[in-house]
């Protein structure tokens, strides 16, 4: 059994990661999920929250929002639509973020479709959660 | 014959024509190295991302169920023409190509009675397109300001697509931009990205992979698919700013050459008067002497 994979983390503008890594906890939309060599080929999209990349070399952490992980036994791709390495990640991207998430989720409230609502509030729950769990 | 002064005021002003010329190149060259960086990077989100998209649209695609944004609406009479172009001129036929290619579909679909709407990206298209297509002009974005383009650009013109997409005013989206090839070929583009339609141009290495999706399948389609259009639209943009500064380099090439070409005439022209001159007046002093 290999113990590492190929993983690599592209954003639209730039390409952040691709390294071997052991395993690599991802922030999919049905909950955390951690994916190591050999797991089963998987798609799922992500909800904003942190990607926890354990290499050999040692470990890096990004914040994500938007996009999808692509397992695929040997290999494993994130495509996020904003990526950004915790060490850069500033109070103002996440107000940024945050304000984003709550302009949505008061643009939904005007609509009536419930699930739009539901999902931009939890969208934006998460997003002051991950303010907390970074102590920014 | 111009006489001496003017063909000097002359040669002057084409020497500083010919200066800025050749600092518009620089600049261009210099441009379209990072213009072309940027294309580079976004590459392998757009190739992985369609690759992806290409497997889900197949097994998803055919069922009923499939979103708006992948079947269509079931007609095709309001056609949406995102033109994209370039905020400058001076870039040889770059704008005018693309117009061109816009304004024959706009031609095209006419002809057969459809409704055609026109969204401009960029001024010079806006104003190659207005005399004859002006009244179809449903909006114009502006990145006139824009110093880099950011993918959130992207965004942005994909919502503003996406939300008349939903309010019913569009049923097909074509997108026009100019592909980069190299320095001299930049070809205009037409690409559809509303319903969505994804070439298999992956290499399919892993076609072969059944995949667990969490959530649904439709879940999944359903969210990357605008996503798909921003996608679209972000790579196209890159083309597009890649191609403008390789067209305007080349034209700007090209201005420069003609520009010593000129100079090197004047001047002959320029010296050949001179001499003129002279023999002129050595003969008048000579036949005045004799004279005496």
């Amino acid at each position: 059994m290999a113990n590492t994979m190929q993983f690599d983390l592209v954003s639209p503008e730039r390409s952040l990661a691709s390294l071997e890594a052991t395993a690599v906890q991802i922030p999919g939309a049905d909950g955390d999920m951690t994916a190591m060599p050999d797991h089963a080929p998987t798609i799922t999209t992500l909800r904003p929250g942190l990607l926890k990349v354990e290499s050999p070399e040692g470990s890096s952490e990004y914040l994500v929002t938007g996009g999808f992980a692509q397992i695929n036994g040997d290999s494993l791709s994130v495509l996020a639509e904003k990526a950004i390495p915790v060490a850069e990640v500033t109070r103002s991207h996440l107000d940024d973020m945050i304000a984003e998430a709550r302009a949505s989720h008061e643009a939904a409230k005007g609509g009536d479709d419930q699930t739009i609502v539901d999902d931009a509030a939890k969208l934006l729950a998460d997003m002051e959660a991950l303010g907390t769990h970074m102590s920014l | 014959m111009p006489n001496l002064k003017d063909l000097k005021n002359r040669i002057e002003s084409v020497k500083s024509t010919r200066k800025i010329t050749k600092a518009m190149q620089m600049v261009a060259a210099a441009k379209l190295r990072r213009a072309q960086e940027s294309a580079e990077a976004s590459r392998p989100y757009a190739a992985r991302f369609n690759a992806v998209m290409t497997g889900l649209a197949a097994s998803v695609g055919g069922s009923d169920s499939a979103p708006k944004l992948l079947r269509g609406t079931g007609s095709d009479d309001v056609h949406l023409l995102v033109v994209m172009t370039a905020e400058r001129g001076l870039c040889g036929g770059f704008n005018s190509n693309i117009a061109k290619l816009a304004r024959a579909k706009a031609y095209e679909l006419q002809a057969k009675g459809k409704t055609v709407k026109i969204l401009t990206v960029g001024k010079k298209g806006r104003d190659a397109i207005k005399r004859d297509y002006g009244d179809l002009f449903v909006g114009h974005v502006d990145l006139s300001e824009v110093k880099r383009l950011g993918y959130t650009n992207a965004q942005d013109i994909a919502k503003d697509v996406l939300s008349r997409f939903d309010g019913g005013e569009f049923d097909v989206a074509t997108i026009f931009y100019s592909k980069f090839v190299n320095v001299v070929t930049q070809i205009p583009t037409a690409q559809q990205v509303i319903p969505a339609s994804f070439e298999d141009d992956a290499s399919g290495d892993d076609s072969g992979a059944i995949f667990d999706y969490e959530p649904s399948e439709e879940a999944i389609l359903a969210d990357l698919l605008p996503k798909g259009v921003a996608t679209a639209i972000f790579s196209a943009l890159l083309e597009n700013g890649a191609s403008e500064q390789g067209a305007r380099m080349s034209a700007m090439d090209n201005a420069t050459r003609n520009a010593g070409e000129m100079i090197d005439k004047l001047t002959i022209q320029y010296n050949r008067s001179r001499q003129a001159v002279i023999t002129n007046e050595l003969i008048e002093i000579i036949s005045g002497a004799e004279a005496l």
